[in-house]
């Protein structure tokens, strides 16, 4: 036991000197021993095939209604069949397929929305922790004022006001979501500036742009990473709710939110409707959290001891 | 401690005051706040009529000053659907919504807080596993959708209880626990991860060679520390359940300020939301600022560092 912990100890020591390439390497060789860090990755990679090739695998069209064949059960249930894995819904149709497609809203909400909430919240952050003093002050003021609000309450209110568009769900997590990024960057920032590379690249005359871009930048990307896998799985876990409450996309658009909404209405007579993209959601949420503590593990040495 | 709380009380003040910009210029980002709040049929005579009414064509500054000198004493305006004051409507929502809010809480303390002791004390059992499995499912399942299928099961199936309303004990038992599995799966790994943290301490070390007894040990020295986080984390996810329930309480038909939002919005009754949304920010910041302080009262660390 004390042999492992000294191993331990080492190991984070040296993964102090090592770059972010290296890392990866040696993430590689982690993600083997982790178990559930691998099942993450592959239900995070599922969801990604199956929104590229949702309309290879889609075996109907998701907008096309058969309403001979509408409220069909799975094929498990008596009065199902093969024909549709996940059942119908009540305009007959077939819920596998929509299925496939919402992936591609929750996806692209999800990417696109860190995308805008991280590089805007990394540039605030970064300025704010490396300026300091006044500016530092203001920035992070401004931060703390969104991150204390009722975050769920502000995003309804906006969706409502600006109205339902793919866009506009987009633009609404990626700014209302950037001062977490900002609040993670500066404090990395700081951390990175008291350390002794920078303080040596200083020391040699190394300007600002160099030292931003050179050395804090490499050593940010680990952390931001991380929060980034969480806080996709959160904007889709969102996007899916306020689909729910029928403020995000158009109600024409296959998404998880609005077939929950829909499947809401039958519940008690075709409860099939609302529990599939009920469990979608799921297992992308469970996959991207194991995905993100894995990745904070390895990405993170300081925090490994805290595992276990 | 009495600097520290004042420049806690001065930065919610603060807060608030950018609060209250938000609300305001909100409704005003589309640059149209009449059409967004009466209704898509109205003639242009009643858009501009209304617009009259509700002061939207003066000057934006004065526009300001008439909503700050309202909201200062808690008038919002009247409602557009109700036709009567906005804040007296949200106060008569409030108690639906505590009552819910906490009753989640705790329910989540009652049961996170010991799985992550026995989980941190004995990491790999059982238990731990148990705990560890329920922070991630609290995690990952959308509530709303759990909320749906809980109703399937435990109200039309089995009928244990009932599946809305707020006319009996029962009726808060499903959507206390959906609102509450998240927080629950955090506080299990807060206390869990603050233990095993502690646990390996010097003064932890320094207890067990003195010879104290292993239940001392636990109850003077790791219990006193694992309840810093857990205060602070107690106080937001309180503020979050209030702003949070909106999905819950739109389910379960629970009358509170949550399903008063979803409610609103689809009536387009904005300065109701304005209401809401004011009022809510402000309990949560004074919830914030509770918070700091029981914070510098358990911790003496901050109470002296400032």
């Amino acid at each position: 036991m004390a042999n492992k912990e000294r191993t331990q100890a080492a190991d984070s020591l040296l993964d102090v000197e090592r770059t972010f390439k290296d890392r990866l390497a040696y993430a590689g060789r982690f993600l083997w021993r982790d178990r559930s860090g691998i099942i993450g990755l592959v239900l995070f990679l599922v969801v990604v095939v199956a929104a590229v090739f949702a309309p290879q695998f889609s075996p109907y069209d998701p907008l096309k209604q058969n309403l001979r064949d509408n409220k069909m059960p799975p094929p498990w249930s008596a009065e199902g069949n093969w024909d549709h894995l996940f059942g119908t819904d009540n305009l007959g149709r077939d819920a596998f397929s929509r299925i496939l497609y919402g992936t591609r809203v929750s996806l692209t909400v999800g990417f696109f929305g860190v995308l805008i909430a991280g590089t805007l919240g990394m540039f605030i952050g970064a300025i704010a922790g490396y300026a300091g003093g006044r500016v530092d002050a203001v920035i992070m003021g401004l931060v703390n004022l969104v991150l204390s609000l009722p975050y769920l309450l502000f995003v309804v209110f906006v969706a409502a006001i600006l109205g339902r568009s793919l866009v506009n769900v987009i633009l609404i997590f990626g700014i209302t979501d950037s001062p977490i990024f900002a609040r993670v960057t500066r404090g990395e920032v700081l951390r990175i500036r008291e350390s002794g590379y920078v303080e040596s690249a200083i020391s040699v005359g190394a300007r600002w742009p160099r030292i931003l871009f050179d050395h804090i930048m490499p050593n940010l990307m680990g952390p931001l990473i991380t929060l980034a896998t969480f806080e996709m799985s959160r904007m889709i876990f969102y996007e899916a709710g306020l689909g729910f409450l029928g403020l995000s996309v158009p109600p024409t658009v296959p998404s998880w939110g609005n077939m929950l909404a829909n499947g809401r209405k039958y519940l008690t007579s075709s409860p099939w409707i609302a529990t599939f993209p009920g469990l979608a959601i799921m297992f992308t949420s469970l996959g991207m959290n194991l995905l993100g503590d894995w990745l904070r593990d390895v990405l993170d040495p300081r925090l490994r001891r805290s595992r276990k | 401690m009495q600097r520290y709380f004042l420049s806690k009380l001065g930065q919610s003040v603060l807060l608030l005051f950018g609060v209250l910009l938000l609300v305001f210029f909100m409704v005003r980002v589309t640059g149209d706040p009449a059409s967004l709040m009466i209704s898509r049929e109205a003639s242009p005579e009643a858009v501009e009529a209304f617009r009259e009414k509700m002061g939207f064509n003066d000057p934006i500054l004065i526009q300001f000053g008439r909503f700050l000198s309202g909201a200062v004493v808690g008038d919002f305006g009247n409602s557009l659907h109700f036709k009567s004051p906005a804040m007296p409507m949200v106060m008569e929502r409030v108690p639906a919504t505590v009552q819910l809010a906490g009753v989640a809480l705790l329910m989540a303390a009652v049961v996170g807080i010991p799985l992550g002791l026995v989980g941190g004390f004995n990491p790999g059992s059982a238990v731990d596993s148990l705990g560890r499995g329920l922070a991630l499912l609290g995690q990952s399942i959308p509530n709303f959708w759990l909320a749906l299928i809980m109703i399937l099961f435990f109200a039309v199936r089995l009928e244990w209880f009932p599946s809305f309303g707020r006319d009996e004990w029962k009726s808060v038992i499903m959507p206390a626990f959906v609102l509450g599995l998240p927080t629950m799966g955090q506080i299990v790994r807060l206390t869990r991860s603050t233990v095993l943290e502690i646990r390996g301490e010097d003064f932890i070390r320094t207890a067990h060679s003195k010879g104290l007894e292993p239940r001392t040990i636990y109850v003077k020295h790791v219990l006193r520390n694992v309840a810093i986080p857990l205060v602070s984390v107690i106080g937001v996810q309180f503020g979050y359940m209030l702003g949070g329930s909106i999905y819950i309480e739109t389910i379960f038909s629970w009358p509170g300020m949550g399903q008063l939002v979803e409610q609103s919005v689809g009536w387009r009754d904005f300065p109701l939301v304005q209401a809401v949304a004011f009022f809510i920010s402000m309990v949560v910041l004074l919830l914030n600022l509770l918070t700091d302080v029981a914070y510098a009262v358990i911790d003496p660390r901050i109470r002296y560092g400032k």
